[in-house]
């Protein structure tokens, strides 16, 4: 259990200990009886809804559900802040796309689904990679090129995969996952599995055609697919009013029927998605919008300042920050003490350094590792190098 | 296909690449005569068992006309005869049935039938389930596919003339050809991508596109060509029982050759190329519809006394350079006829693949006839000369045989 774990980190010192060891036993005797009680806490704000009931307002939870929000939150925060400075010391190339800020969307969603249910998304996918069960060793290793990253160094930032728990990417193309995650579903549906999909998209990608002509044949052919808007408001340096003459996201699927959430509440995006799912297994596709924000610009090479004002950003930070909504909600109902929690940060720390140190260490892919993947071995083609030298064809 | 009928029994006994190679060796053993006799069995072009001497003539149409020698030619032989279009039929019904996972999509590929034919019966055979009528969308349907795909289906997507899938450009190339290697091997993507293209009779420039040329540097996929209803069939079930993804590409005027196939199942390779007839003199290399304006040409060439080696190199990407390079190997001449446009085409890439690893082998420059850099028109007259045409081929010869 998350508290009993805090509570013995080294990282008390030996002053407390003796108090500590008063208290503890206490509150874990405490903890340990209520730990399987159930919270119900009010969302921030009510569900709005097209053409379906809005999902209840009550979620219920439990202390060490909250909890464990609490730790998740806040490794994918100090993962996505620690990724900014390797980029920023070249350790980290190409195109970095960050979470931070929207980490409520994907530690809610985990709660609310196994992982036989399939999740896809864009490339903002490092917190959704490390939700599905991803070590923050492969996030790193992938994200620097080792070949022990998640795909093998050869995907890199963009493209983080995880099959055996349902984790289907990581892509580069803005709206191209979507026909992808319709696809999952239908794969769904073909062998019965009573399972769903998620496909993620941000504001950007809501104006893609090819959402549209899969969200009709998923409608068309009921599939157990669950369209997610992660509406952070900004596609790269546009706002969403520039962008689309009906910012609505969850209308805008006409007739199927969509949610509005607050996206920087997760316990109203594991209600969303709880709702969704038993939806989507009866009635077909659903699209939900989650109101989100990204702190960081779109990507490293963006400030993030040119398009909105600092103001708007810390005010943000300040009122809906997802962590510290949890923190309170932790704090108010006594579940840990305020120290338990900075030390629980600390430890998420720690652990994000050494993944960090680990996967400096850890080596590049071998030179023919080039070529290895391209097809699927045993099945004829081999991949060839671009020196011929080697593999001319040898005529008898 | 010369070694049809030979190659029925070596089949029937191993499906492997192996036996038919051995057996490609022991024809070219023969001696000219014999083999001039046992070639002549290219049923899907039944005028070639005739004679030879008639009057040459520009020939716009190169299907066979109805085959009338086929029947005296094919009585006594085994197998049964049907249309190409039938024997990519009998090709998808049989994997359909050996393998659940295997579904087909595409616009109006259900209960219309196929757009060709191809499906026709499958539906009410399978179910809405397992033959799937889409709407017009090709970018999120081949998406779907994909998508499906990666979590172990077999999806057979049908694009109902391969110019339209110029729509889903991006999902093939991104998602279809890189997936595997960007995800450091955790999803194959065993998808068939399949469907007509060529130039058609006066169809118009865009519904006469050879995508061939456009996504042949998509790294990750195979293409193959398949131009006789032996090897559509055959590619056919090699393509749907590939762990990678394929693109096969069909030509429209060819759906209604017949030929005689043999009755046991059998699959072709999909990264082997086919001698056509074995030669002395030249190499012909082609692929698709052109195989009969080359075959046309051949017997003008044989009149002319010249001994021209076709080979239907039927893999697009990659090529078998192993079956091309014996042939440059024994003839130093090599003619490329294709349907591709000049520039950037498949006979491009192949001029620029044999000069790179058999330039010591040839005595001549490379000649690779091409279609004309234009869009295809629709006057009858302009779309015969944008095509290459039997008589440019034997110009060609005569010309590299100097």
């Amino acid at each position: 259990m998350a508290l009993a774990h805090v509570a013995s980190s080294t990282s008390r010192s030996n002053l407390l200990r003796p108090i500590s060891a008063f208290v503890s036993p206490n509150l874990r005797r405490q903890l340990s009886t209520d730990d399987t009680r159930t919270l119900t806490i009010e969302t921030s704000v009510p569900f709005t809804s097209h053409r379906c009931e809005s999902p209840s307002r009550s979620v219920e939870t439990t202390p060490s559900e909250l909890l464990s929000f609490f730790r998740d939150m806040a490794t994918m925060r100090r993962m996505e802040i620690a990724a900014d400075s390797l980029y920023k010391a070249k350790l980290i190339r190409g195109f970095c796309h960050l979470y931070d800020g929207q980490e409520a969307v994907a530690v809610g969603m985990e709660a609310a689904i196994t992982k036989k249910d399939s999740i896809i998304t864009a490339y903002r996918d490092h917190c959704t990679f490390l939700g599905r069960g991803g070590t923050l060793l492969e996030v790193f290793s992938e994200l620097m090129g080792r070949i022990g990253g998640c795909s093998k160094g050869k995907g890199g930032s963009m493209h983080f995969y995880k099959k055996d728990s349902g984790f289907y990417g990581g892509h580069g193309i803005v709206g191209a996952q979507v026909p992808l995650g319709c696809g999952l579903a239908f794969a769904q549906k073909y062998k019965k599995d009573g399972t769903v999909t998620f496909a993620l998209y941000g504001d950007g990608a809501a104006n893609q055609g090819q959402l549209f002509e899969a969200l009709n044949i998923s409608a068309l052919w009921d599939l157990p697919a669950i369209l997610v808007c992660e509406n952070n408001h900004y596609g790269m340096g546009t706002a969403e009013w520039r962008a689309a003459k009906s910012p609505a996201y969850y209308k805008r699927g006409d007739y199927v029927p969509g949610l509005k959430v607050d996206g920087m509440d997760a316990l109203a995006v594991k209600q969303a998605c709880k709702f969704a799912k038993e939806h989507a297994l009866k009635n077909g596709p659903i699209i939900l919008e989650m109101d989100t924000y990204r702190y960081h610009g779109h990507s490293m090479s963006d400030p993030g300042s040119t398009y909105r004002t600092r103001d708007e950003i810390s005010g943000v930070r300040q009122e809906r920050d997802p962590i510290e909504r949890i923190r309170k909600l932790i704090l108010s109902h006594d579940l840990a003490t305020e120290k338990e929690l900075k030390d629980t940060e600390k430890e998420v720390r720690k652990l994000v350094d050494d993944a960090i140190a680990q996967a400096k260490e850890s080596p590049m892919p071998e030179p023919h590792e080039l070529f290895t993947n391209v097809y699927a071995k045993g099945y004829g083609v081999e991949a060839f190098g671009a020196d011929r030298k080697e593999v001319r064809a040898v005529l008898p | 296909m010369a070694t049809i009928v030979g190659a029925a029994t070596a089949l029937s006994a191993s499906k492997s690449f192996n036996s038919r190679k051995l057996h490609l060796r022991s024809r070219r053993s023969l001696s000219v005569s014999e083999r001039k006799g046992s070639f002549l069995v290219v049923r899907s072009d039944g005028s070639v068992v005739h004679k030879a001497h008639r009057a040459q003539k520009l020939i716009a149409n190169a299907v066979a006309t109805k085959a009338d020698s086929s029947a005296a030619s094919t009585a006594s032989k085994p197998g049964h005869e049907l249309l190409l279009f039938e024997a990519l039929r009998e090709g998808l019904e049989e994997e359909m049935d050996r393998d659940p996972t295997v579904c087909v999509m595409g616009e109006d590929v259900g209960h219309y039938g196929g757009s060709y034919k191809v499906t026709k019966g499958l539906a009410t055979k399978y179910g809405d389930l397992r033959v799937l009528d889409t709407p017009i969308a090709e970018n999120s349907f081949t998406g779907m596919g994909i998508g499906a795909a990666m979590t172990g289906l077999r999806p057979i997507v049908e694009g109902m003339n391969m110019g339209f899938l110029l729509l889903a450009f991006n999902q093939i190339s991104n998602n279809c050809g890189m997936l595997h290697y960007t995800s450091g091997g955790q999803f194959k993507i065993p998808i068939v991508i399949r469907g007509p293209g060529g130039v058609g009779r006066q169809l118009g420039a865009e519904h006469s596109q050879r995508l061939e040329s456009y996504f042949q540097s998509i790294p990750g996929i195979q293409m193959v060509a398949c131009s006789t209803p032996y090897n559509a069939k055959g590619l056919m079930k090699a393509a749907i029982r590939s762990e990678n993804p394929v693109i096969l590409f069909e030509h429209v005027l060819l759906y209604n050759l017949k030929e005689r196939i043999p009755d046991e199942e059998y699959v072709c390779s999909l990264e082997e190329a086919e001698m056509v007839r074995p030669g002395e003199h030249v190499t012909i290399l082609t692929y698709s519809r052109m195989r009969y304006h080359v075959m046309q040409a051949a017997k003008t060439l044989v009149n002319k006394g010249y001994d021209p080696e076709v080979i239907d190199i039927r893999s697009l990407k990659p090529f078998d350079l192993h079956t091309i390079g014996n042939s440059v190997k024994k003839t130093h001449r090599v003619l490329i006829v294709e349907e591709c446009m000049r520039t950037g085409g498949i006979g491009a890439s192949l001029t620029a693949a044999i000069t790179e690893n058999f330039n010591d082998y040839l005595d001549a420059p490379i000649i690779c006839l091409s279609s004309q850099d234009v869009p295809t028109p629709y006057a009858g007259t302009l779309e015969e000369w944008t095509v290459v045409q039997p008589a440019q081929i034997v110009t060609a010869v005569e010309q590299l045989c100097q």
